[in-house]
């Protein structure tokens, strides 16, 4: 990754969608090829950014996102590459069928940047939360699929999507996330998750606003219990970093995945698909929303009341770790 | 047009249609109804209007077609085949499994396909991207857009009209196939358009309404098309329902069909009549 100049002093008074904007406008200066498109939400997804930089690159359909998806299929197809912005409900269900028919399935080079994804726009109600969409766009074939965990790591992500060729799902939050990387300097691939804490006890595996708190938790255990626990950082879900996962089942034995979803489809599930089809067993827990639509609430209260922040991460590891599994099986095979 | 050019284009809609009659037979099935009603259409642009190299079917410069009315895939895999974008002997394949050419054709998979179409709604906007991308990428090329008149039963139909008219998307010429018949019934029952043509007056564009069975009145409106900056412009083209084959005409049961020895037989009957009838006098 090269380019990026950000630093955390930058991202501390930028939410994550600031940090999009501008790195959008970044891009757009080098490369006359990219183009935006929003759905009268300009402003709040901070594609707005680039319309006010390259107005003739910039298309504000209106509350009309199913003609939004497929005006960018259009523009693909004549060598731009659009960068598309809206919620990330109205994204992957909305305007699904244009999504799936006009992009995915032609594998055309639009980059969907959802916003407000998750329950971070908690206060908005379940018709504005996004508790599905990981599920959704991981079935969509030809679809890369990524989930930030943060302002500088959303930079990356849009380069990495610039550079990749094909349909990619970004999904961001609204607001500010608590920030975890320092600068882009680190080594984000696309596909390969970032090793955040080392450990051989147990790994947790987050996605998006979830692994700031799977790392505070990872410090708890260390310093109250002494539990030494991996983080992983899986930024992408598909295609998702199947050596991290088998390396984490064959060392530590014991998987908590967390995040911002529905538990049923998301990261929990890929992981799970990853730990099945290898045919080695461990620990598991999935940590997300449960098959339920969301309540209603301030994005860090949502997220301490489904147990996905560093309490609830706690909570299960503890349990995790009392399990009194390894008595009953033959780990002998595994190391 | 002259009466030689018009001459050939009447010759090559009825090679077309026949060779549509074909491929349904081949395919064992196929939307024929609306494959027949929008020949003439297919006819005219591949034939007279569109800057197309088949021998280049990426030539970024050339004209595009998105048909968004993608179900007629059976008429439309003709037209690319006669053109020479790929082998003729690929039609008796249609709907076999593992061809490269399905009910509804696949861009990925078919040269010459500027878009793959089949959920309905889609095409116009579809269109409307390539046409704007032309002014961005400086390039003169035209898009043509088909719709099917059941079609603009979509939401999705009006908010591309609505963002067409926003843009002035005048490189953009679009033409619904208005044949009055739907899957499960004519239109007017199944789901009410008319007053049609106010509609889309009243979503900002120029309306050119005409016997989508006369090249005449078609080429005219293409042409007037052609040079209008002021607003988009569409095309409604009344036509038939299984033009040309007399059993299907006007008859919504022929949305999709098969075809037995004896109706292969009656339908190229028919189809020469057709023919006949329309070229006396031409």
């Amino acid at each position: 990754m090269g380019g990026l100049t950000y630093t955390m002093q930058d991202t501390v008074s930028l939410s994550t969608s600031e940090v999009y904007g501008n790195v959008l406008c970044e891009l757009g200066e080098k490369h006359p090829e990219i183009v935006g498109l929003t759905a009268d939400l300009a402003k709040s997804t901070k594609i707005g950014f680039f319309q006010e930089k390259f107005p003739n690159r910039f298309f504000n359909v209106g509350i009309a996102e199913q003609n939004m998806f497929s005006i960018a299929a259009g523009l693909a197809k004549s060598g731009l590459v659009p960068f598309v912005s809206t919620f990330a409900i109205f994204t992957s269900m909305r305007a699904l069928d244009q999504v799936h028919t006009d992009i995915c399935y032609q594998n055309l080079n639009v980059k969907m940047i959802a916003t407000h994804a998750g329950l971070s726009f908690g206060q908005a109600g379940t018709t504005h939360q996004c508790t599905e969409d990981l599920s959704i766009m991981r079935a969509m074939a030809n679809c890369k699929v990524i989930v930030p965990a943060d302002g500088m790591e959303t930079a990356n992500a849009i380069l990495a999507a610039y550079e990749t060729d094909g349909p990619i799902y970004i999904r961001i939050n609204r607001g500010f996330d608590q920030k975890l990387y320092d600068s882009p300097d680190y080594s984000f691939e696309l596909g390969k998750a970032v090793e955040l804490r080392d450990g051989t006890d147990l790994t947790i595996i987050a996605c998006g606003s979830c692994v700031y708190q799977a790392v505070e938790a990872a410090k708890i255990l260390d310093s109250v219990d002494g539990i030494k626990a991996r983080v992983l950082d899986m930024h992408t879900l598909k295609p998702i970093d199947r050596d991290a996962i088998l390396k984490a089942v064959h060392e530590t034995r014991r998987l908590i995945t967390v995040e911002d979803h529905n538990v049923i489809g998301g990261l929990g599930s890929a992981v799970s698909e990853v730990i099945a089809e290898s045919g080695k067993g461990c620990a598991f827990i999935k940590l997300g929303i449960p098959d339920e639509f969301s309540i209603i609430g301030l994005h860090e209260d949502l997220m301490a009341h489904y147990k996905i922040d560093t309490n609830g991460i706690l909570e299960n590891v503890r349990e995790l770790m009392g399990r009194d599994f390894e008595e009953d099986d033959d780990w002998e095979d595994e190391v | 047009m002259n009466e030689l050019e018009l001459k050939k284009l009447e010759k090559k809609a009825h090679e077309l249609r026949a060779l549509c009659v074909d491929t349904v037979v081949w395919a064992g099935s196929g939307h024929i109804g609306g494959a027949l009603s929008a020949m003439d259409m297919f006819t005219l642009l591949y034939y007279k209007y569109m800057k197309i190299d088949p021998s280049n079917p990426d030539w970024e410069d050339r004209d595009r077609f998105v048909l968004s009315k993608g179900h007629v895939g059976v008429g439309f895999a003709p037209v690319l085949a006669d053109k020479g974008y790929f082998d003729k002997e690929l039609l008796k394949t249609y709907n076999h499994t593992g061809s490269s050419l399905g009910m509804h054709l696949d861009s990925t998979k078919v040269p010459g396909l500027d878009a793959s179409t089949g959920s309905l709604g889609h095409g116009l906007s579809i269109a409307i991207g390539i046409a704007l991308a032309a002014k961005i990428n400086d390039k003169s090329y035209t898009t043509y857009c088909l719709l099917g008149d059941g079609e603009c039963n979509e939401g999705s139909v009006w908010e591309a009209a609505m963002s067409a008219a926003h843009y002035n998307v005048t490189n953009l010429i679009t033409f619904v196939d208005r044949n009055k018949c739907m899957m499960d019934g004519p239109t007017e029952e199944v789901m009410k358009l008319e007053p049609f043509a106010d509609k889309w007056k009243a979503f900002g564009f120029i309306v050119k309404e005409v016997n989508g069975h006369s090249m005449k009145e078609l080429s005219e409106a293409i042409e007037f098309a052609l040079g209008e900056k002021s607003a988009p412009v569409v095309i409604i083209a009344n036509t038939v329902k299984g033009c040309g084959i007399d059993f299907m005409e006007n008859n919504y049961k022929w949305h999709y069909g098969g075809l037995n020895s004896e109706k292969i037989q009656q339908s190229k009957e028919s189809l020469n009549n057709y023919y006949n009838k329309r070229v006396k006098g031409v």
